[in-house]
């Protein structure tokens, strides 16, 4: 990094990187740290994405990444028309992805709104599959603080093993890093609930930042403010994730851990549909952030659609036919 | 820890049909050479790929003699919208052949398919699409509209397709005929090129392929009836190229060699500037004039740079030409191993720091793995000499006056890169650079409208958009 910020490893479950002191300790400094970071190239940020989506995943790699994408789905549903039975079924389909076989792995996560999270539990019961909540204000996060704070609380009471929050882009827009920086800090600690904190994934909304560098600076803001997850999109705006987007956030992790040593994992939302996408999204993962990151711990698609798609590769790797969509569930 | 293993990919060899042994082109036909023959190699393998005729002095007097008829009886006096014709059909029969283009180039030369695939043939078509659309609007070129004659054209084994397709195009859409003679470790593409003429109707003599080393390269250089000499390639050869044509009134390009600067400040968009240098020394093995074979690094941002680098280094996949997720493929030749080895060996001599990432290379065929040397100063040979590999040499500066200074401290003047942030310093210091090609956050771009070019001993004249059209008018 250009900037002479040092910090030091904070321990995971502290609410504020303790290491950033310095560097969060006023708004011109904070301002000074983002905009010291080494800019992005829009053309070669988007050359080296689109290079890395030219490698061609076959065969054993192509049943490999397959299953790590299924492994690494957030089966997501946030409509206003969603009901418990909607919820219920998604539970379902994300434990037993593929009811024909019993080899397919379950998804990571099942993602609705916070009030969903209770159904969403019950009917995920024991099994592994986690319920992500998004939460304050989502999407657009025009709310008071303490309404988003509230809504926080509440997925959590209701069992949210992750919690999805948006960032205030009107803020960090203006300039007004440092209230970004402290309300992410403020739904960290809302966060905590009774068997532990839930883990917190931070949305940029990249298609609202629209610049990489702007990207860049939301990443670390974020990670600098105890982010487990820096997520794209809400999936409401246009564009949702893209692969040069994922790729500046990549190298976020990547010099974040280097430099604190501490983690943070990636999550693409929206716009991703096929296989073939989302191998593209693994291969980049695996290329710039490393394989450490090829983990549904530290890499999650936020996706409705993508789940099928996967799903019939996976068969079609397996018996060597395609077989059609009615073969699928619908949920 | 999870390990993506990528599956072999490989592109099937099956599109392309290697003939045993392959004669000259001349005046529209395949003809048997009156010299001997040579063996062309897969440099990936060392598998012999086909027998190929070497051109003697007979056989070069023919060619010449065929693109002389063809000149003054039909091409010479062709109208430009009608040769242009001929142009896009070459470039449309180049882009519908494209795979087997891409694949017989990658066989031949040993660069990875992704790079014949996605650079070599598309750009390839674009420069005959390029100067189709010059042919009937040459009055407009500002350098006359009458084309010379016969153009004797030499060409180097790093692009073989590429550099036919900037030697071509426009010596045919000025209205001259040419002779042309592709390396002799590479001339596979070129005698495929031969078919495409024939595919195109293209009128028998306009283009001539002679195959052969530098006796063939030497004797069709100095042919009496040669108006036009176009060469790329050492500047050892140019050297002699151009004492050889000295006092004649033939017309000379030269396109030589390089050792380019390629130069990040410490307000460079990083990751970007990491790209730029593997791209800059990596694309095509390092087998290109204009590489950026010379880091100039800020001081401030050295280490950072350097760690970046070594990093991404350590992803560059080595190996199997035709398989598509190959980053780097096989030296070209054996000659040319050698020449890598010795010069990185005096690198090491001479006290620089050799590194390469752990890469395992494949037990036949000619390869060497990606290499950086750091503790280069401008005293070094290995600062100095073109290596023509994938080696690239790091050096630091403190000020921009310091980087100008020792970018411009070279006899070579091909091309230069700048990564900076601050667009007040590229166009500064892109114009203090004395090199013909400048690249500001980005490197190893090339496309047909933009001229391309040398500086000193990196040859002179221009190839590529209205300037390339100069060489070949009157």
């Amino acid at each position: 990094m250009t900037s002479t910020a040092t910090p030091t490893a904070g321990p995971h479950d502290d609410p504020v990187e303790p290491g950033w002191a310095d560097v969060t300790a006023s708004e011109s400094s904070l301002r000074r740290f983002l905009h010291g970071l080494p800019g992005v190239d829009q053309v070669g940020a988007e050359q080296r994405a689109a290079g890395l989506g030219t490698r061609s995943i076959k065969t054993t790699a192509k049943a490999f990444a397959i299953d790590l994408a299924i492994r690494m789905v957030d089966l997501t549903t946030l409509e206003g028309q969603d009901t418990r039975g909607k919820v219920k079924a998604l539970s379902a389909k994300a434990m037993r992805p593929d009811p024909a076989d019993p080899t397919c792995p379950p998804v990571a996560a099942v993602c609705v709104y916070p009030d969903m999270v209770a159904v969403a539990k019950e009917a995920l019961g024991a099994s592994e599959v986690h319920v992500a909540s998004v939460a304050t204000a989502f999407p657009s996060g025009r709310a008071a603080m303490d309404v988003k704070l509230a809504d926080t609380r509440d997925a959590v009471a209701a069992g949210a093993d992750e919690v999805d929050m948006v960032i205030d882009r009107g803020a960090f827009l203006a300039g007004h890093y440092l209230q970004v920086f402290e309300e992410i800090g403020a739904v960290r600690e809302a966060c905590a609930g009774e068997g532990g904190a839930a883990h917190l994934k931070v949305i940029l909304e990249t298609g609202e930042l629209q610049t990489y560098d702007n990207v860049r600076r939301a990443s670390w803001l974020a990670m600098m403010a105890g982010a487990d997850f820096i997520k794209t999109s809400t999936g409401k705006v246009q564009p949702a994730a893209t692969p040069p987007v994922t790729l500046v956030m990549l190298e976020a992790v990547r010099d974040y851990r280097e430099q604190t040593g501490r983690m943070v994992g990636v999550k693409p939302a929206g716009g991703i549909r096929t296989s073939k996408d989302a191998i593209k999204y693994l291969v980049m993962v695996n290329e710039v952030a490393g394989p450490d990151w090829l983990e549904p711990d530290w890499f999650r698609f936020g996706a409705s659609t993508l789940l099928n798609d996967l799903l019939m590769q996976r068969t079609r790797l397996a018996t060597g036919r395609y077989s059609g969509p009615d073969y699928f569930t619908l949920d | 820890m999870n390990t993506f293993e990528y599956a072999p990919a490989p592109e099937s060899r099956a599109i392309v049909d290697i003939k045993p042994s392959y004669g000259l082109f001349v005046g529209g036909e395949f003809v048997d050479g009156h010299g001997r023959s040579f063996k062309t190699i897969s440099p990936s393998t060392e598998e012999v790929l086909s027998e190929v005729a070497e051109a003697d002095e007979t056989d070069v007097d023919l060619a010449v003699k065929a693109a002389r008829r063809a000149h003054s009886r039909v091409w010479g006096r062709m109208p430009g919208k009608e040769r242009a014709k001929y142009l896009f059909r070459i470039a449309r029969i180049i882009q519908e052949r494209g795979r087997e283009l891409a694949v017989l180039e990658s066989i031949d030369n040993g660069k990875p398919i992704k790079e014949t695939r996605d650079v070599d043939v598309p750009i390839a078509a674009a420069h005959f699409f390029y100067y189709a659309g010059w042919a009937d609007k040459l009055k407009y070129s500002g350098h006359g509209t009458e084309s010379l004659g016969v153009a004797g054209q030499v060409i180097p084994w790093n692009f073989p397709l590429l550099m036919l397709s900037w030697k071509i195009a426009p010596a045919l859409a000025c209205g001259n005929t040419v002779v042309l003679k592709p390396a002799e470790t590479t001339p596979l593409t070129a005698l495929l090129f031969a078919e495409i003429c024939q595919q195109a109707d293209l009128p028998p003599g306009v283009v001539n392929i002679i195959t052969g080393a530098g006796d063939t390269g030497r004797t069709l250089v100095s042919h009496p009836d040669v108006d036009k000499v176009a060469f790329t390639g050492s500047t050892e050869v140019g050297r002699a190229i151009a004492k050889s044509v000295a006092g004649s009134d033939k017309r000379v390009t030269l396109e030589l060699g390089g050792k380019a600067a390629n130069i990040v400040f410490d307000d460079a968009p990083l990751d970007q500037a990491v790209e730029g240098i593997v791209n800059g020394i990596f694309f095509n093995q390092g087998h290109v004039c204009c590489a950026g074979s010379r880091l100039l690094v800020q001081e401030s941002v050295a280490d950072e740079v350097l760690g970046r680098l070594k990093r991404r280094m350590g992803t560059l996949r080595v190996g199997d030409p035709l398989d598509k997720n190959t980053d780097v493929g096989a030296i070209n030749s054996a000659e040319q191993l050698a020449k890598i080895r010795r010069l990185s060996q005096i690198g090491e001599q001479e006290g620089a720091e050799r590194w390469s990432a752990p890469c395992d290379l494949p037990d036949h065929g000619f390869w060497f793995p990606p290499t950086v040397f750091t503790g280069v100063t401008q005293a070094h040979r290995i600062a100095r000499e073109e290596i023509f590999g994938p080696v690239l040499s790091v050096l630091t500066f403190r000020t921009p006056g310091e980087a100008v200074e020792k970018a411009n401290n070279t006899p070579y003047g091909l091309s230069a890169g700048v990564w900076t942030e601050k667009g007040s310093r590229i166009l500064k210091v892109a114009n203090a650079l004395r090199a013909g090609v400048v690249w500001a956050n980005t490197f190893n771009k090339f496309d047909p409208t933009s001229p391309f070019g040398g500086y000193k001993e990196s040859g002179y004249g221009r190839e590529g958009g209205r300037h390339g059209l100069e060489a070949y008018l009157r």
